[in-house]
């Protein structure tokens, strides 16, 4: 590097020891830094594991006492300690079904109008807007859920739904109860409002792969927009809403605080669509500050369970939309 | 015009016709949502925004008045923590995954465990933190809570700078390598640089992600009626002081919570925007 600066022969030998010590230290700094970043970045599998198995080893007298009977086991009783997940895992999946259900095809609506009929100018201030409201922390949702929406939900959808389809055979004990604007199907609605701006983002995100020229070719084959959404961009991108929606219900199963303030809290069996429940994330929210023994090791045993349900949710959103990236050559 | 339109093409016309009035139905039924959280959360929080808020400490139950200012110095101290163990940790797995581990499997593996650390119920990261960092203390503390936030903040960081790295153009690394740099100094001098803005949108996005996470909070940070700067005791925050205030029975209480919902969602969205704009810069240059 330097030779041509450096005109004797003393210099050059300098030099090149130089040079050396200096590759030398570069190198031992080279592999100081490949470590260190390495170490980092192992820290995320550490503390998988670490939540794995501290869940685990928390939970286990609880496994230790009721085995795999306690996945269904319909009991909840604190003085005698006698626990089953039963309950919960009903809560949760009920609430997050009900979610699902009313967000997907409103998302899918959503990600339809922004990627194909809106005006272009339109399209990144609605796009963003969404977004916005997908940034908005949970907290709040639970707040506009048990102060504006609950009192609105009670006078205007559960009485009159009570009234019209509460003495129907067969659906009539889906729609009893008490119509006080709280329960399982409250929560599901919140849990809506929640995903819907997450499942939508996600959704127009995958459909904006579809190449351009195939969506232009059907068209050019005189294919209406909405043929050309059904029958071209949807199986292109299939697997990819797919993930999106899972990603959407790993959230809506592992969400607390949207929950908490709307479902009732009651851990009783849910015996209609507007009976108060509770989910595995509100019954830690409110029973883990006072718990003590057996209690306490239930609370951590419905935890891992919780985890272990979102875990493999997530991970199967995570390989179908990489499965869609690849597709299209990511 | 001498041929009808077939039925087949009626048909075809009505179901677009439908299906893209059903798609202007949905798109404006997020807007009408958007808009109506937006009304309440406005109306009810800026009722509730007095000098006061930010004066004076929760209150007592049953007594009048009170502000959040222990709730917002320990919600900025314990995020500001957990923000600054997760910069350095996060930007250098980042760069561990773009500039070394590119292909491996155990990049692979992490990249993928990371992705799901992002969406992992984070009440469930409040147990695991509580297992390992309050019950063997003995106490809650706010540091309990900044650890809470980083195990959160931690894969946000990394999976932008990692994505935002790899946006830089090779040869912009093969020419600084040719000049003989070493490769930790190509990484943090050069690709590191080239790729700040988009590193930046990632650490605000960390940011406005971890300031609203109420449920790792409660089993960690727990609460305080009073202002404390002490970050090995319980310490007051936000979002806790929110959930109790909101689901109290007193009048000045819920009133505080609204106050303080208004605060934190403010942040969030002006850190979100704040985001956007340095994303867009980044995408200019």
């Amino acid at each position: 590097m330097n030779t041509s600066q450096s005109p004797t022969s003393s210099d050059e030998g300098k030099n090149s020891v130089n040079m050396e010590a200096i590759a030398k230290r570069q190198r031992l700094q080279d592999v100081v830094f490949h470590r260190t970043t390495q170490s980092f970045s192992l820290l995320v599998l550490i503390a998988l594991v670490g939540i794995i198995v501290s869940l685990f080893v928390n939970a286990w007298p609880t496994f230790a006492k009721f085995g795999a009977h306690f996945l269904w086991y319909i009991e909840w009783d604190i003085i005698n300690q006698e626990f089953g997940a039963a309950i919960s895992i009903v809560g949760t999946v009920l609430s997050a079904g009900i979610a699902m259900l009313l967000a997907v095809p409103l998302a899918f609506g959503i990600a339809v109008f922004l990627t194909e009929t809106c005006p272009v100018w339109l399209r990144r201030p609605l796009g963003t807007a969404i977004e916005l409201l997908a940034a908005v922390p949970s907290i709040i949702y639970g707040m506009f859920g048990l102060f504006v929406f609950a009192p609105v939900y009670a006078d205007y959808l559960q009485v009159p739904l009570q009234s019209v389809l509460g003495g129907m055979p067969m659906v009539g004990w889906l729609f009893g109860g008490a119509t006080n604007g709280l329960g399982i199907m409250a929560a599901g609605i919140i849990l809506a409002f929640m995903v819907l701006p997450f499942v939508a983002a996600v959704m127009r995100d995958v459909f904006e792969i579809t190449p351009p020229i195939l969506r232009e070719s059907a068209y050019g084959l005189g294919c209406t927009t909405w043929e050309v959404v059904r029958k071209v961009v949807l199986p292109y991108t299939q697997t990819g809403v797919i993930g999106g929606i899972m990603l959407g219900l790993g959230r809506a199963l592992g969400e607390t605080m949207a929950v908490t303030f709307v479902i009732g809290n009651a851990n009783r069996m849910p015996n209609s669509l507007f009976s108060p429940g509770t989910s595995i994330a509100s019954v830690l929210a409110n029973e883990f500050g006072e718990a003590e023994g057996l209690h306490f090791n239930t609370l951590f045993a419905l935890g891992f369970l919780l985890f272990c349900i979102t875990f493999v949710v997530l991970a199967m959103a995570k390989w179908l939309i990489v499965r869609t990236e690849k597709a299209k050559g990511h | 015009m001498l041929m009808q339109p077939s039925p087949l093409y009626r048909k075809r016309k009505r179901t677009n016709l439908l299906g893209l009035t059903l798609s202007m139905i949905a798109m404006s039924f997020g807007l009408i949502a958007l808009f109506w959280i937006l009304f309440v959360l406005f109306s009810n929080g800026l009722a509730a925004l007095e000098l006061t808020l930010f004066t004076n400490d929760t209150p007592a139950p049953g007594s009048e008045g009170g502000g959040l200012r222990n709730a917002i110095v320990g919600s900025m101290m314990i995020v500001g923590l957990a923000v600054a163990v997760s910069t350095p940790i996060g930007i250098l797995a980042g760069i561990y995954l773009t500039e070394y581990g590119d292909t491996s499997k155990t990049a692979e593996f992490t990249r993928f465990v990371t992705d799901i650390m992002l969406s992992a119920p984070s009440i469930v990261l409040g147990l695991f933190v509580y297992a390992i960092a309050v019950a063997t203390v003995g106490n809650f503390s706010g540091y309990a809570g900044s650890l809470a936030l980083s195990l959160i903040a931690i894969p946000v960081v990394m999976r932008t700078t990692e994505n935002m790295l790899r946006l830089v153009p090779g040869s912009l690394r093969e020419a600084a390598f040719a000049l003989g740099a070493p490769r930790w100094k190509v990484s943090t001098m050069v690709t590191l640089r080239a790729a700040k803005s988009g590193v930046i949108t990632g650490l605000l996005l960390a940011l406005a992600r971890i300031s609203g996470e109420t449920a790792p909070l409660l089993f960690t940070a727990l609460n305080n009626q009073f202002y404390s700067t002490n970050m090995g005791a319980p310490m007051a925050n936000l979002p806790v002081v929110i959930f109790q205030f909101a689901m109290s029975p007193y009048e000045n209480w819920i009133q505080l919570a609204w106050g303080g919902a208004l605060l934190i969602t403010l942040a969030v969205l002006a850190l979100n925007i704040l985001a956007r704009v340095f994303f867009r810069e980044k995408v200019k240059a």
